[in-house]
């Protein structure tokens, strides 16, 4: 009879009774403290129901609200009685109603038995503590508590704002350092008792009565007043969410909690028929004294935060709807835009598919249609190639197109001549890389069969269009990688660049391009910007091409033009 | 909000009551098993017209997630729905025979059952053909969920209607009674849907879809909703006031997360496309009952004569919940 259960419960107070059985048959004496709160007549019953039962005392019952002294108090008086009840007991474990044995009684025993002087109590000082939720570090040992958080949250807050602004503080009592930690531990008698029997523990307890949360600070920063021997870590396997409520196992963690070698976990759902069923009435031989690995359930928990409060980049969907800027990411995965170059290479997307590796769609954003590569009509995720619905919600489109295609990179095409409602987003997107070939829309219209006149037309619309388009990718907010040649910079030299948008596409094949897309012929290229410009009409995006003479592209250097040799 | 919107938003939660309130005059109990709801049981509400042939595997459906008790209205069926429903033990049903159109599409009548018998209880409002999909619904039973909700102070839990739909023509594979629907319409859209927020209400627009794919690809702003809350710990002082798709007071509709997070939600797989569709779209256009004058019958009666493929090879085959929250359809939020 070397270890002792305290138990505090005040729901599914039948799991509670079987919990306190599966100990007291197994020689370990329980002491019971049941919320004042719960009504008499299901008190009673627990009572009767573990009658038959020789080793369970119940101790006298507190108001047990979250955040208040009566845990402690009621943690105090069943220790009492655990204490003076069972004078063979060497170690108290404190437990919750709700808290399951995982390994047999015999292994804790034995654990404990090889460390008998070792308090077991997480007690960290509140300058190392990283995880109390609501900002109240220090402060639940220099503030006043008289309110309800759960009830009262309104005045609860405004009181402590009003403590800061006055600037009104607690002193702590002479000597105690405070420190926090979880509420579940397993004490020596020596120390526990040392805590009980203190000379000053009216006073301490009379500052802790007001101390915010005391559950998870009396016992932590008294134990340092008296124990030499402060293991800090908790033999309960018991974890927090973002909301700091408890973590619930269900009976599909059976197999981790089997794996986790943890001594007692909390907190377990009262309806986890087969965890009870597994852990209470299971087959005694145990594991040889392993330690407590949590590993495994830590990781579990610690991802369901993360997606709780970071998500998934780039998703949107019923329960995902961030604020703008605060998407943690606008979409899903990098993705390419192209602007001018399929107008400026016959083959452009063909070519851009068979070098890169990656799906090079058209223009996804032409008003008649979606042009998806291979010219789909419908695409993964069944997006719709219907120009209606892509326009009916723009960003959505793009959010989804992306997300759709996670794993595969996604290049597109894109112009003046398309909806430019998506410009914004993409300008604000780290994840797009949007290359543009100034003016090279003009290159369609130069071949083009049109009259003159509305040619001129339509190069003046385009080029407006294009100009505001390229303001906001010049933008201070845009997070974009951004790349802009004016047509008649790029023509000069057309391998160079797309060898570094590329490598930047797929940065594991650093290799040389050895097959170029095919260049537009632009024979006569200068004089018809010279014709558009004696009909009053000034192309300026496309840089400088002299009337009389032919672009031609000088020969493309040998090698990469950033080796340096 | 300022103090007038306040006011705007109140009178129409008063409105839904007092429409409620005026409309249970309609309803005629059936059977009325109501006394039998212990404290805390979960409910589920529902307005049937002739869905005989769905009832039993529905009503296994749920009584295996762990519905306690199911409050049924029926709207004048002719296929012996009343019947068997009064006969089930667990069943509390209503008949009548008024106007579904004038009733707000069933809701004034369930707003009544649910003032009535809901209060305090953790309540479901579906349709006969939606299947409520919930992270880690095969391992455990609604109520983990609902004590889970309590637990975070949750009141509200979100489903977004998910068209499920066979490959090849509708009326291709008929529907058995007790048969799972899901072996016929086995797939659906994963990726095409939209999404607009409401700053008013806080709820949000979903659209999309085979729906929006298929019959509205020119109007996509007549899409059918496909955002829903259908598990709501209901108060005496709420309301639905769009179907399922809104909740008032509205901060029950704010069932996502604005800072990039996600939180916990569901699916409602829709069994709508099934052999049965073709017959109720041509009696809708009898009837004139349905929302925004049925146009989205209209639209589905037009196309369903060509005999269509809901189908197209980015299709999901169905597989279970953790696909869905894959996909990013729903998710685990921090429940694990």
């Amino acid at each position: 009879m070397s270890v002792g259960f305290v138990m505090l419960c005040h729901t599914a107070l039948e799991r509670a009774a079987e919990v306190a059985r599966h100990w007291v048959e197994r020689d370990c004496p329980v002491v019971i403290h049941v919320d004042k709160r719960v009504a008499k007549p299901v008190y009673d019953t627990l009572v009767t129901s573990l009658s038959d039962l020789g080793n369970v005392r119940f101790s006298g019952r507190y108001a047990c609200e979250w955040g208040t002294w009566g845990i402690v108090a009621a943690t105090q008086a069943a220790s009492t009685i655990l204490l003076r009840e069972f004078p063979e007991v060497r170690h108290v474990f404190l437990a919750s109603g709700s808290c399951l044995p995982l390994r047999p009684v015999e292994d804790l025993k034995a654990y404990l038995q090889s460390r008998p002087r070792v308090d077991f109590i997480e007690s960290v000082t509140t300058e190392d503590v990283g995880w109390t939720v609501g900002g109240l570090n220090l402060e639940r040992f220099t503030l006043r508590f008289p309110f309800s958080w759960r009830r009262q949250r309104r005045l609860f807050d405004s009181y402590v704002r009003v403590q800061r602004r006055l600037g009104i503080r607690r002193r702590v009592p002479a000597g105690l350092v405070p420190h926090l930690g979880s509420q579940w531990w397993c004490l020596t008698r020596q120390t526990l008792s040392a805590i009980l029997e203190s000379p000053d523990r009216e006073a301490v307890d009379r500052y802790f009565r007001r101390v915010w949360i005391p559950d998870e600070s009396y016992f932590q920063t008294m134990v340092r007043q008296f124990s030499a021997n402060v293991e800090s870590r908790s033999l309960t396997l018991s974890k927090f969410d973002f909301q700091g409520k408890p973590h619930i196992f269900y009976d599909d963690h059976l197999q981790l909690l089997r794996r986790s070698d943890c001594f007692v976990a909390r907190k377990i759902w009262p309806q986890a028929d087969k965890l009870y069923q597994n852990f209470l009435l299971g087959d005694p031989s145990g594991q040889a004294s392993a330690e407590p690995n949590p590993g495994k359930i830590d990781r579990l928990f610690a991802k369901a935060v993360e997606r709780r409060v970071k998500g998934r980049p780039g998703l949107y969907m019923q329960s995902r709807m961030p604020n703008e800027n605060w998407e943690n990411g606008r979409t899903a995965a990098p993705y390419s835009v192209f602007e001018g170059f399929s107008e400026l290479f016959g083959n452009f997307e063909v070519w851009l598919g068979k070098i890169a590796g990656t799906r090079a769609h058209g223009h996804l954003y032409a008003p008649n249609r979606v042009e998806f590569a291979g010219g789909e009509t419908v695409f993964n995720g069944a997006l719709s190639d219907s120009a209606a619905m892509r326009d009916y919600a723009p960003k959505s489109f793009l959010t989804n197109l992306i997300w759709n295609t996670r794993g595969e990179r996604q290049c597109f095409q894109f112009g003046p001549g398309d909806k430019q409602d998506i410009s914004w987003f993409m300008a604000g997107d780290p994840n797009a890389q949007i290359s543009v070939i100034s003016g090279a829309w003009i290159i369609p219209l130069f071949q083009s069969n049109q009259n003159f006149s509305d040619i001129r037309r339509d190069a003046a619309r385009l080029q407006k269009i294009e100009a505001d388009h390229l303001s906001v990718l010049r933008s201070p907010w845009t997070k974009a990688r951004v790349r802009i040649w004016p047509l008649a910079e790029f023509v000069e030299n057309p391998m160079e660049p797309l060898q570094s948008i590329i490598d930047e596409i797929s940065p594991r094949s650093l290799r040389r391009l050895t097959e170029a897309p095919q260049l537009a012929d632009l024979k006569g290229f200068g004089q018809f910007l010279q014709n558009l410009r004696n009909q009053g009409m000034q192309p300026t995006l496309m840089g400088d091409f002299p009337a009389g003479e032919d672009p031609t592209p000088t020969a493309s250097r040998r090698g990469r033009p950033y080796l340096v040799k | 909000m300022s103090i007038v919107g306040a006011i705007r938003l109140r009178a129409r939660r008063r409105r839904a009551h007092l429409r409620a309130f005026v409309k249970r005059r309609e309803l005629t109990p059936v059977v009325d098993r109501s006394p039998k709801i212990v404290p805390h049981a979960i409910l589920l509400l529902s307005t049937v017209r002739n869905e005989r042939v769905r009832l039993p595997f529905f009503l296994r459906y749920y009584r295996d997630l762990g519905v306690d008790h199911f409050l049924f209205v029926d709207n004048d069926s002719t296929d012996g729905t009343r019947e068997y429903l009064a006969e089930q033990p667990d069943v509390s049903i209503w008949t009548t025979d008024a106007s579904y159109k004038a009733s707000h599409f069933g809701m004034d009548w369930l707003t009544h059952l649910q003032r009535r018998y809901c209060h305090g209880h953790w309540c479901l409002t579906v349709d006969v053909d939606e299947f409520l999909v919930y992270p880690f619904c095969e391992t455990r039973p609604l109520r983990a969920l609902t004590d889970w909700l309590d637990a975070s102070a949750v009141r509200s839990f979100s489903a977004m209607l998910l068209d499920m739909y066979p490959k090849g023509p509708v009326q291709a594979r008929p529907y058995h009674e007790g048969q799972n629907p899901f072996e016929i319409a086995q797939w659906f859209d994963s990726g095409n849907y939209t999404i607009n927020r409401n700053f008013w209400n806080n709820n949000l627009w979903i659209q999309g879809g085979p729906r929006a794919r298929m019959f509205f690809p020119d109007t996509p702003y007549s899409a059918p909703a496909l955002n829903k809350i259908p598990l709501v710990n209901w108060d005496r002082s709420y309301a639905y006031v769009s179907s399922t798709h809104m909740l008032l007071p509205r901060g029950l509709n704010l069932v996502f997360d604005e800072w990039g997070g996600e939180k916990a939600s569901g699916c409602l797989l829709h069994a709508k496309f099934l052999d049965t569709f073709a017959v109720k779209a041509a009696e809708e256009m009898t009837r004139g009952q349905h929302y925004a004058n049925s146009q989205e019958y209209t639209a589905y009666q037009k196309a369903l004569a060509s005999q269509p493929d809901l189908w197209c090879k980015f299709s999901e085959k169905y597989i279970n919940w953790r696909q869905l929250e894959i996909l990013g359809l729903m998710s685990k939020g921090n429940w694990a």
